[in-house]
């Protein structure tokens, strides 16, 4: 994964990404800030919707992999023994990877 | 040795061996006098901004898994989300929100080479650190409404 997303691949996903989030953090940000759910039945029937499921599946995918495209540059900026530093990118490999199965297993069961 | 007398009050006639050249370079960094050009904040809170956001993204998870579970987690992220250790952490993330979204679009327009000259990128620069306050002041202000509304 490192190897296949490093340099001009990175920057063009980072782009990509970043492109993608720009109309669904509208969309949601913009839903939950002029109608937010009242009650949990109103929020339950929006995240069943299943535009609303794939919005949200393709909004932490693409969260995840620009997060990880930022954090890596971060983290290779600042954190200069090696260890440490693939020890922190496993880690955030990790909880990212897991962050979208959970938010994916959340919206679709 | 001209530059070494700045660094050093009593520069030493001939320096040990064992001191590399380099350490008799002066060290100046005067971090209470540096003024960073705001394209260098914007570029700063940039970072700052994202690095941020990454712990939220678990978070998010967490709170779309746990509300969605039944009426009373929804009722326990609302109260959550409206008590003040929730309104503050709301503010910071609006912040963070807006001022990545705005100085994002400002580079992918730099992307597409518009915008590029320096005095285009600081007159973008200011409208971005603008933006994410007004966001800021925006959400304090429906904050302090609903609030006057739920005492009423």
């Amino acid at each position: 994964m490192k190897a296949s997303l490093s340099g001009l691949r990175a920057w063009a996903l980072q782009r990509i990404t970043a492109l993608a989030l720009l109309p669904l953090m509208a969309i949601f940000v913009g839903r939950l800030l002029l109608w937010p759910p009242a009650t949990h039945a109103a929020w339950r029937e929006w995240m069943q919707t299943p535009w609303v499921q794939a919005g949200v599946v393709l909004f932490f995918v693409a969260s995840a992999l620009h997060a990880w495209v930022g954090s890596r540059d971060v983290v290779i900026d600042y954190v200069k023994p090696l260890g440490l530093r693939i020890a922190l990118l496993g880690v955030i490999v990790l909880t990212l990877t897991w962050t979208v199965v959970w938010a994916a297993m959340a919206v679709l069961r | 040795m001209r530059f070494a007398s700045v660094a050093f009050m009593n520069p030493p006639a001939s320096p040990p061996a064992s001191v590399r050249p380099s350490r008799l370079r002066p060290v100046d960094l005067p971090i209470t006098k540096i003024r960073l050009p705001v394209t260098a904040t914007v570029s700063l809170a940039h970072r700052i901004s994202g690095v941020l956001k990454v712990p939220c993204l678990p978070l998010l998870a967490y709170g779309l898994s746990d509300s969605l579970a039944g009426p009373e987690r929804f009722a326990a992220w609302v109260s959550a989300l409206q008590s003040w250790p929730g309104r503050a952490f709301l503010l910071v993330l609006t912040w963070a929100l807006a001022h990545h979204t705005a100085a994002g679009i400002r580079h992918l327009l730099f992307d597409t080479g518009i915008g590029t000259r320096y005095s285009q990128a600081r007159a973008t620069a200011w409208v971005v650190h603008a933006v994410a306050a007004a966001a800021v002041v925006a959400v304090l202000l429906s904050m302090a409404m609903s609030h006057a509304g739920a005492g009423a």
